[in-house]
């Protein structure tokens, strides 16, 4: 399956396995492996985990540290689970690799960005339809957001404050200069 | 009202570009129809029965006429020269084609207004009580908090695949006219009993649809600068943890309901504790700019009630009785807050043609600093008019034929679409209204009937807010024929009740006289000045059960008269 | 093939047009918006084949929610959809008949 980032496609370095043991390289196991693997030790391997979409990431934050990836599910592009599910990893200190896979569509890149995640992983039958280009293109359609607090395209409630903030310091330095 | 500044205006534009590009990405196939459904649902357009079905946004009901003229403009370009008020306070048109949205969204973002989440399993167009700003008990208008809301819900990028959609409403006042407790979440602005501080306390659960439920109070007191990040955790509670199972048990109050309100506030407040408020909340400097867009306009200082309108009442009835209607009092002297009936006599509830809307824009430019409101009952209003202008307002609007004398009373009838128009009706709802009101069209007999709210769906999602009518009416089909459901003492105020079913369902035809049946009830038991709403929790369902089952027998009396 | 979920026939083949969200007919190879000139498939065969014309043209963006409808046939031979729901979308809306099918064609 394709991968790509906020710039383009890029390389799988990742393979999905069920053990460290099956693969060579870089590794992403099922969550119901994962506690065992860390157990024996991830050795070289740079580990990933895929986790279901249903999950409280209570269960995760413990293990965060020792993650590389943390692939979460769209099982389709309707079920929203997973931008929830970034935004409280990444608030809540996960710095690995997020990745969305699943049924995403170009419409959702910049939400998915926004929310924490690094890449998507975007199915095969839904990358023959939308190209790298209008991953792409798509995250060019709205360049200002109203939500604090997320990544991505430049935040209005803070820009209207820091309009708010040079009109204040050019008043002040107006005043000054009359004294 | 609220004004864009460059980035609002920046923000609708590219949201045109966005869709534009998403029919043409829909005409290539690289959106699948799936795909491309709850993309052009979020935009407002629906395929309806006949065509496409364009809803506009009209954020918590406020418009400039100007904005009204370009939706009467848009109404004989792209139209059939009339649109729909929806029950909440949209504007829908039921004619448009796909391939010229992208150009009506343009003529849209031209007068500051958009179509953006009016569908979709997202946080939909924020609704407020229509008087906000006007009516005497207001602790303190709704429409900042709304706009707020508004701006924060726009395109969220965590929030724009929910369960199922959200429905917010706010209300300032002390009688609840934005029915806070039938919404996924309803905020109702009130002061800390200690501290006097502004806050919100906060209605989560409630709704209509197949299983109405009234909401629950899951916040006290929430301090008004703490508001949006306390949506956001409560969104985020909701979007991780409601059903997606099934789409009739997906909404917010099922969640509520099956984990109980204890539960959900837990898990709201747990996750509420853990984010990081100062980097999500709007900075009271924000608050502040939006809420100045809505200081009251430049009133005059008028001696207290206007003696010219209390000579015009005195010499014309018909004005009188039109102004007894249709007039809600102001908080400043001398002036009133009118509503305009859209609910004409044999028209469909709602609807409002071109030539309407440019006579009704025309009215409040000239005597309404410019301000309409749309109400949730499917009506129009005049925000602040004076006293002394309502005569020549009443003959501008006789003119334009929207000088029926029923607010409130029993034609001020709400109705959804219905099969007429809708693809997920069951039934007819618009024959059912205009058969319903044409019985009762006697001005004496509604003036005497009092304040009494029908309200009819086409089929159990409930836009047209049955459950919560005085007497509610649901359109379904049994065999193969339409069909209808009536219940008795549903209310939407402060006093929100959900309607007990009569008994069951009966044909179209049979629905003016079971009303009939139920009026009279009323009548033969209400006290002196007591509305039909307070007769029936007086009195009970039973009466009025009787009586709507004593059809056949009333028929066979009938028949009994005849042979004697 | 027909597939044990199919209407009752007679039956004609309705849809949305996408571009312009008008209700359609099936005449076999092309589309009329005159329900008077739709296709009445009588036997499995023809509603295959009007299925398969629908399948064709939704894949090919034309198109959308396709279905075949049950049909009443007149004295003229003419179809009208047994179910109230589908003669409301060969007609247009019940309290304006200056509006939608009903204004401009044939009442079937």
């Amino acid at each position: 399956m394709p991968l790509l980032d906020r710039s383009g496609l890029k390389a799988e370095t990742f393979a999905r396995a069920e053990n460290l043991s099956d693969a060579a390289g870089d590794v992403i196991v099922p969550w119901a492996n994962v506690q065992a693997v860390l157990e024996a030790g991830a050795g070289n391997h740079r580990l990933g985990v895929d986790i279901p979409n249903n999950i409280s990431i209570d269960e995760i934050l413990p293990l965060v540290d020792r993650l590389d990836l943390i692939s979460v599910p769209f099982p389709s592009f309707s079920d929203g689970r997973g931008f929830s599910l970034a935004k409280q990893l990444r608030d809540r200190g996960y710095r690995g690799v997020l990745r969305a896979q699943g049924k995403l569509i170009t419409d959702q890149f910049a939400y998915a960005l926004a929310c924490g995640f690094d890449e998507v992983e975007p199915a095969d039958e839904v990358f023959a339809r939308q190209p790298v280009e209008q991953w792409l293109a798509a995250l060019t359609r709205i360049t200002n957001v109203y939500q604090r607090g997320y990544d991505g395209a430049a935040n209005i409630l803070d820009q209207r404050r820091a309009a708010r903030a040079a009109k204040a310091a050019q008043v002040e330095s107006k005043e000054a200069s009359h004294v | 009202m609220y004004r864009y500044d460059e980035f609002d205006e920046r923000f609708v534009r590219e949201r045109v570009a966005q869709f534009r590009d998403q029919v043409a990405r829909r005409l290539d196939g690289s959106l699948s129809d799936d795909e491309f459904k709850p993309l052009r649902l979020k935009n407002g357009v629906y395929l309806q029965l006949h065509a496409y079905m364009l809803r506009i946004a009209v954020p918590y009901g406020t418009l400039a006429s100007r904005q009204l003229r370009q939706l009467a403009l848009i109404a004989d370009r792209y139209d059939r020269g009339y649109g729909h008020f929806t029950t909440r306070q949209n504007m829908q048109f039921n004619w448009p084609k796909l391939r010229d949205v992208p150009d009506i969204l343009g003529l849209l973002a031209d007068v500051e207004m958009h179509c953006i989440q009016t569908s979709g399993n997202c946080i939909r167009n924020v609704t407020a009580d229509h008087f906000a700003g006007v009516a005497a008990d207001e602790l303190e208008d709704p429409r900042p908090t709304a706009e707020l809301i508004r701006q924060w819900s726009s395109l969220h990028p965590e929030f724009s695949y929910l369960p199922r959609k959200f429905k917010i409403a706010v209300t300032g006042a002390e009688h609840d006219r934005a029915a806070v407790k039938v919404h996924d979440i309803g905020l109702r602005i009130l002061k800390h009993p200690q501290t006097g501080e502004i806050g919100y306390e906060v209605i989560v659960g409630g709704g209509l649809g197949r299983t109405p439920l009234i909401g629950k109070v899951v916040r006290d007191f929430l301090p008004k600068d703490e508001l949006l990040a306390y949506l956001e955790a409560a969104m985020r509670v909701y979007n991780l943890e409601g059903r997606r199972d099934n789409k009739y048990k997906a909404r917010v109050k099922i969640l509520v309901h099956e984990i109980g309100v204890e539960e959900f506030r837990k898990r709201v407040e747990e996750e509420y504790a853990k984010l990081n408020g100062p980097s999500i909340n709007a900075d009271p400097a924000e608050v502040e700019r939006i809420a100045a867009y809505f200081a009251p306009p430049t009133y005059e200082k008028l001696p207290g009630d206007s003696k010219a309108y209390a000579a015009q009442r005195a010499t014309n009835a018909a004005f009188a009785q039109w102004a007894d209607a249709s007039v809600f009092k102001h908080r400043i002297p001398g002036y009133a807050a009118l509503t305009i009936s859209l609910k004409t006599i044999g028209e469909a509830p709602g609807d409002i043609t071109s030539a309407q809307m440019r006579a009704v824009a025309d009215l409040a430019e000239k005597y309404s600093f410019d301000e309409l409101r749309v109400t949730h009952m499917q009506n129009v209003v005049l925000p602040h008019v004076k006293q002394s202008d309502l005569f020549a307002i009443w003959n501008a609007l006789r003119e334009a034929g929207l000088a029926e004398a029923n607010v409130g009373l029993v034609t001020d009838i709400i109705a959804c679409p219905g099969l007429d128009y809708c693809a997920l009706a069951t039934a007819r709802s618009i024959p059912i209204a205009q058969a319903i009101a044409k019985r009762f069209q006697d001005q004496q007999r509604q003036r005497d009937i009092g304040p009494l709210g029908i309200k009819i769906s086409g089929c159990i999602n409930a836009c047209g807010h049955h459950h919560v009518g005085n007497i509610g009416i649901l359109g379904l089909e049994k065999n193969g024929v339409e069909n209808y459901q009536i219940t008795l003492g549903g209310d939407a105020t402060e006093n929100a009740a959900i309607g007990d079913r009569l008994g069951p369902g009966i044909d179209a035809d049979e629905v003016p006289d079971a009303i009939e049946r139920l009026v009279d009830v009323y009548l033969n038991q209400r006290l002196k000045d007591e509305p039909f709403i307070d007769t029936v929790r007086r009195v009970g369902v039973a009466p009025f059960k009787d009586a709507f089952l004593a059809k056949d027998s009333s028929k066979t009396e009938e028949a009994e008269h005849a042979v004697a | 093939m027909s597939t044990p979920k199919r209407v009752p026939l007679p039956a004609i083949l309705l849809a949305n047009d996408l571009l312009d969200g008008d209700v359609v007919f099936s005449t076999g190879d092309g589309w009329t918006r005159d329900p008077s000139e739709a296709v009445i498939a009588y036997d499995d065969p023809t509603a295959d084949k009007l299925e398969a014309h629908a399948k064709a043209a939704f894949a090919a963006q034309q198109v959308v929610d396709a279905y075949l409808v049950d049909v009443a046939i007149d004295a003229q031979g003419r179809p009208t959809p047994r179910h109230f729901r589908e003669r409301f979308k060969t007609l247009g809306p019940s309290n304006r008949p200056d509006l939608g099918k009903q204004a401009v064609y044939r009442a079937l």
